[in-house]
């Protein structure tokens, strides 16, 4: 009997053992997906943007100056070929964004300092749901706001000074973007100003340094790296957002810098080349390919630089 | 410290209590320093307040409707001029003359095709349905006279809620002096009565602002959601189970987690554009439909879920696997029978963050397709549909004036569905989280 016992108990014991390995296995499968999605997205975009190059050079892409996707029904229309060079819309993303975090870098900060490290208690448990709220509010009603309120209001004000303003400029957008993105870099560099040791600021303070003279020479300096990384990460996001600028920019792709014209950027060329009918081999279609390929590389740089950053400042105060 | 003082009077810098213009200008930088960080919080509220109070203002309008009161004579002769009460021949029956029957009621005096024809633009395009399926619920009201409350014509409602500008010129106006009229005398004889907008919660798209609603809308985010829920919270769960519990720490665990932290970075519309061309282009599933939707969605949410359930698992104490180890339990029955357990609130919290957030997004379905005009009622994940914020994003670019007003209401009802969903993941958390 007892042999037969441990024989039995033997073969559970290997048969438990097998399980364990399958589920370990099943798990691992699970979280490659994550991976997997990673490699998708590179390899469809990778791929249609490769079929795009076939049909229209690198070198126009990058550096023409121009930008009309609009491929002729006829052969022998005039401008039959579209043209496709990134710059004007890459100039229009940057100018948005640029007008973003002028707005969200100082109000993000300084609302971050203020909640580390001036308010009670009491005004932090207000005012910090506030901010998620602002953080949790879908972006297609900044949008809806962007270019219903916010956009004629600033023509108005502007038509008024006697500024001749478009009713989809990119202040308007730019504008109501910083708003959106405030919480993100007050959070972000919340946690960084955090970070920064008890012992700087008491240090500081015992020298008879006032809280501000601390604060701006002593704090701000420290968690400077851990402040860029946020402001990235928070730039990033500006240039990959995409409802409040198809909402409240324009559609046309003008090489300016001029915040009070009508740009577009690339989120907005893709929304526009693919929605509506699809055909999936003309340049214009595929050309959203090359444009959301790009995005990808720019906010991905930016993202791997601001999380390396960030990572190493919290690891020079651990 | 007074010893101090008083034993060494020479030490002590000038007096405390005189103020120096050099320390009157350090209190001073220190009270604007101060001052800045306020006004940076106020203006963000001020312009969170002044948002949602736009929004608000704007948007009541669209849960009340205006319904015009019609003394209908179901005719006969109209309906079943066979008189067989066959149910299916009611269907197809043009209803019109009897609206226009009971109108000439009102205003006698109204004669001509083209004055009729303005006369019966005061009513919404969609009341011939609701005679069509009064009598289709009751066809014994055939041959009776009712008063019937349909729904008032777009520019009826917009001039009724006070949103046609009496002072603008004729030809500009959406209605001109005599329709208005038309409308006072409807008024003033009791036809009007101000209701309840059920249409709005009942209908699905439509090219009217009386008859679009947003059940279409809705139940294409219903669909999206189950779908997005169903793929993403076991995969989430799993490998934050994987990571936290399983995985050794070698290049293989980095790299999968390199890859999660970017994924939470990439732009939205990228994982719009991998559904495009993976799951339509080769997969060949269905465009515009709740399913593709939900599965781009479920990729994009991911990364939320798989971090708050790895902080969900870490804040379950080791002393917990240990006793289990201790009883001789494998490591798949100490996870599964007890860290999992005890991490499921944190992970819930952290799924119903997610789907909020995947609630609200719009981007990548546009590049999916569920953009499109849709005025039948999603039913499956499968039907073709639009989901709440991209009908908002439709309706915010429609240029008829009646639906700005929509707009703002589907914004609000956006917005009380995140509030709850936010809210039910506080309360999860208030109740079930364990404190060890």
């Amino acid at each position: 009997m007892a042999s037969d016992n441990t024989a039995l108990l033997r073969e559970t014991r290997s048969s438990k053992k097998l399980m364990e390995q399958v589920i370990t296995l099943g798990l691992l499968l699970c979280s490659s997906v994550a991976v997997i999605t990673t490699v998708g997205i590179v390899a469809s975009l990778v791929f249609e943007a490769f079929r795009f190059f076939q049909q229209v050079s690198i070198t126009e892409f990058l550096f023409s100056p121009h930008w009309s996707p609009q491929t002729a029904i006829r052969a022998d229309q005039v401008g039959a070929s579209g043209a496709f060079g990134v710059l004007p819309l890459l100039t229009g993303t940057l100018l948005i964004s640029f007008i973003a975090m002028v707005i969200a870098a100082p109000l993000g900060l300084l609302s971050a300092i203020y909640l580390s490290e001036y308010s009670s208690r009491r005004m932090r448990g207000w005012v910090k749901p506030v901010l998620e709220l602002l953080a949790g509010i879908p972006t297609v009603v900044y949008g809806f706001f962007a270019a219903l309120v916010v956009a004629p209001i600033i023509r108005a004000t502007g038509s008024g000074m006697g500024f001749e303003i478009s009713s989809e400029s990119a202040l308007a957008a730019g504008l109501v973007m910083g708003i959106m993105i405030v919480p993100l870099v007050s959070s972000l560099s919340d946690d960084v100003i955090s970070a920064v040791p008890q012992s700087l600021r008491d240090a500081s303070m015992g020298m008879g340094a006032t809280q501000s003279e601390t604060i701006k020479r002593v704090i701000l300096p420290a968690a400077l790296p851990g402040i860029a990384g946020s402001l990235l990460l928070a730039t990033s996001r500006a240039i990959g957002e995409t409802m409040i600028v198809v909402m409240a920019a324009g559609l046309a792709a003008k090489l300016t810098l001029n915040p009070l014209d009508a740009v577009t950027t690339m989120t907005v060329q893709i929304v526009t080349l693919l929605t509506g009918d699809t055909s999936f081999d003309d340049a214009k279609t595929l050309a959203a390919f090359a444009i959301a390929l790009f995005l990808f590389i720019v906010t991905l740089i930016l993202n791997v630089i601001a999380l390396k950053i960030v990572d190493k400042f919290k690891e020079a105060y651990d | 410290m007074t010893d101090l003082i008083t034993s060494e009077p020479a030490a002590m810098p000038a007096d405390w209590t005189v103020r120096s213009p050099h320390r009157i200008k350090r209190a001073r930088a220190e009270t604007r320093f101060r001052l800045y960080g306020i006004v940076a919080i106020g203006i963000a509220v001020a312009f969170l307040a002044s948002m949602l109070l736009t929004i608000f203002i704007g948007g009541a309008g669209a849960f009340t409707t205006s319904k015009i009161g019609l003394d209908v004579t179901f005719n006969e002769q109209v309906i079943d001029p066979s008189g067989a009460r066959d149910p299916a021949s009611f269907r197809g029956v043009n209803y019109r003359p009897l609206i226009t029957g009971a109108l000439a009621e009102v205003f006698p005096d109204v004669e001509g095709r083209q004055d009729t024809r303005a006369l019966y633009k005061l009513i919404s395009t969609g009341a011939v349905y609701q005679l069509e399926n009064m009598v289709t619920e009751n066809p014994d009201i055939i041959g009776t006279t009712q008063r019937v409350w349909v729904s008032a014509g777009t520019d009826t409602n917009l001039y009724l809620a006070g949103k046609i500008d009496p002072d603008m010129p004729q030809e500009l106006r959406q209605l001109t002096e005599r329709e208005t009229g038309w409308i006072e005398t409807l008024k003033s004889a009791g036809h009007v009565k101000t209701d309840i907008n059920t249409s709005f919660f009942t209908n699905g798209d439509s090219r009217e602002p009386e008859q679009a609603g947003i059940l279409g809308a809705l139940m294409g985010s219903f669909f999206s959601l189950i779908v997005c829920f169903v793929i993403a919270f076991p995969l989430g769960v799993l490998t934050a189970v994987y990571l936290e519990e399983f995985a050794r720490k070698n290049r293989l665990t980095d790299f999968i987690e390199v890859n999660i932290n970017n994924l939470a970075a990439v732009p939205s519309i990228v994982f719009g554009l991998l559904g495009l061309a993976i799951f339509l282009n080769v997969f060949n599933l269905p465009r515009s439909t709740p399913l593709v939707g939900g599965m781009v969605l479920a990729l994009m949410t991911l990364p939320t879920i798989i971090i708050a359930s790895r902080a969900a698992l870490r804040a379950v104490p080791p002393s917990v696997r240990e006793a289990a180890y201790g009883l001789g339990a494998s490591k798949v029955q100490t996870t599964f029978h007890h860290t999992v357990p005890l991490a499921m609130p944190g992970m819930l919290t952290g799924t119903i963050i997610g789907m909020a957030q995947a609630l609200g997004e719009t981007a990548p379905l546009l590049m999916i397709g569920m953009v499109a005009f849709i005025v039948d009622v999603p039913t499956s994940v499968v039907d073709t549909a639009t989901s709440l914020p991209v009908q908002i994003f439709l309706w915010a670019d429609n240029p008829e004036i009646g639906f700005r007003e929509m707009t703002s209401a589907a914004i609000i009802v956006l917005l009380i569905f995140l509030v709850l969903m936010n809210l039910l993941a506080v309360i999860l958390r208030k109740k079930l989280e364990r404190r060890w």
